[in-house]
């Protein structure tokens, strides 16, 4: 098999998947897209993806398990301490000014910036007037992340994290340890919103404050990423957040115009006032 | 065909190591002329707490404009870009910058391998491959794939090697073109192709 055929049969399989079951792949980044198929292909024990493109149209499990391989992964709670930090020492004293507030965690994955976000808000004193819209493709990491539940061997990297945060209180404060799991505070979901949502194919759903979107937009190539970010800028208020990964930029997309730095080494912009 | 015809069709350097990499890329990276055409990509395995000192430490050792890889960035002729700490570092098509936080490779994050594997996918024969020291198996199936595509293999002779594993899996897995001392790559980085004219800026 050449490369130049795993090429052609990599666009059919994308092309396949997104006719029939209209998940659409079509604009992420292609060297980090290859290497999950070719991760794919050994798991499901395929030689080509033309093989791989057979089953996914006539087996929809195999989607199923084929997503796992090609949504956002998992990240860490509190990943980036000093982001986190950020927020709590910069951010949050303006989001306190608002009577309400929504946030939009995008590309949640298994959920763990979600919870990270829940548990700064409720130390912060704003959880409860808070709604945060946790949304991602993946039905199924929606479904872990919705659950809470994490192995228990993560948490002492969770907590560090959270301590590094500038955390008010220790992390073990928020789950129960169970059977080897970390079961978190049922009371942290009330005011998540877990809802299946596309950044390539769907539009905005509400007026938020805050857009925290980390390591997501380098899995999608620059169309895609521009289309994201338009969506973020359509989302957000008037001087709303926008906070995007340690290695991301806006510098190439058309909307970045629309934003300012806020915190320059931790990514986090505030949209323009008028535009 | 000979090394030097080889070399001057070079667009591309992918550089792995990890432990003793920071002094084995001190002696390499002060040898690039200013102005060459390709670019150089360095994944050095890093505590990932820590945030990467690697950009200001070499360049005021380099004459090449030093970078951390910036996702999405076009990638600039005589720049060397370093992977940045927990991400992975790819080269996707244009050539550009595309960087992922996908689950580790060889428990490493950089991994060698994704960087010289997605490399070798877009630069094919025009790439550079070379194995430094470094106590770890990654890059042994990514300097593969370089010479797989077409591209140039170079591997530190693991009896010069501060830590000898990577060069030894590397070979082990695939005899490369070249094994060499530290100094010798250093030369041969020396005499890489050179755009004459335009003398990019250094970076930030």
């Amino acid at each position: 098999m050449t490369d130049r055929d795993f090429d052609i049969e990599l666009q059919l399989l994308i092309d396949a998947i997104y006719l029939k079951y209209h998940y659409d792949f079509r604009g992420y980044a292609t060297a980090s897209l290859k290497r999950r198929l070719r991760t794919a292909m050994g798991h499901f024990g395929v030689q080509t993806l033309s093989q791989l493109q057979h089953r996914v149209v006539h087996e929809p499990s195999t989607l199923t398990a084929l997503l796992n391989f090609l949504t956002v992964p998992a990240s860490d709670m509190f990943r980036d301490p000093s982001y986190f930090r950020s927020l709590r020492e910069n951010v949050v004293p303006l989001l306190r000014t608002y009577p309400s507030l929504k946030v939009w965690v995008a590309g949640c994955s298994t959920g763990e910036e979600v919870y990270s976000l829940a548990i700064l808000l409720r130390e912060e004193g704003l959880l409860s007037r808070t709604i945060i819209y946790a949304t991602d493709i993946n039905p199924e990491t929606l479904q872990k992340a919705e659950s809470g539940v994490y192995d228990a061997q993560r948490v002492s990297g969770f907590t560090e994290n959270h301590r590094r945060s500038g955390a008010r209180a220790s992390l073990s404060e928020y789950y129960t340890a169970r059977y080897g799991r970390a079961v978190f505070d049922k009371s942290l979901k009330a005011n998540i919103v877990f809802s299946d949502h596309s950044l390539a194919t769907d539009s905005v759903f509400a007026e938020v404050q805050l857009v925290s979107c980390r390591n997501v937009l380098i899995y999608f190539n620059r169309e895609l990423q521009d289309r994201a970010i338009g969506l973020f800028c359509d989302s957000l208020c008037r001087k709303g957040f926008l906070g995007i990964g340690a290695k991301e930029s806006l510098r190439f997309s058309s909307h970045g115009d629309a934003f300012v730095e806020f915190v320059k080494n931790e990514r986090i912009f505030q949209k323009r006032d008028r535009m | 065909m000979t090394v030097t015809s080889l070399r001057s069709r070079i667009d591309g350097v992918v550089l792995g190591t990890s432990a003793g990499g920071v002094e084995a890329l001190s002696v390499l990276l002060p040898a690039l002329e200013p102005d060459i055409r390709a670019a150089v990509f360095v994944v050095l395995h890093l505590p990932k707490e820590r945030p990467s000192l690697l950009v200001e430490l070499f360049q005021h050792k380099c004459r090449v404009a030093v970078c951390e890889a910036m996702d999405k960035a076009p990638v600039e002729p005589g720049t060397v870009y370093f992977a940045p700490p927990d991400y992975h570092l790819l080269i996707d098509r244009g050539p550009s910058i595309a960087l992922s936080a996908d689950d580790l490779v060889n428990f490493s994050r950089p991994s060698v391998d994704v960087l010289f594997e997605s490399a070798a996918d877009v630069y094919k024969e025009r790439l550079l491959g070379i194995i430094l020291t470094g106590a770890s198996h990654d890059g042994a199936a990514g300097l593969d794939a370089v010479a797989s595509a077409g591209g140039l293999t170079i591997v530190q002779d693991p009896a010069t090697a501060e830590s000898r594993t990577m060069g030894e899996a590397a070979v082990r897995r695939r005899k490369p073109d070249l094994v060499l001392s530290l100094p010798a790559i250093a030369r041969l980085l020396g005499t890489l192709d050179r755009t004459g004219g335009r003398q990019p800026g250094r970076e930030q």
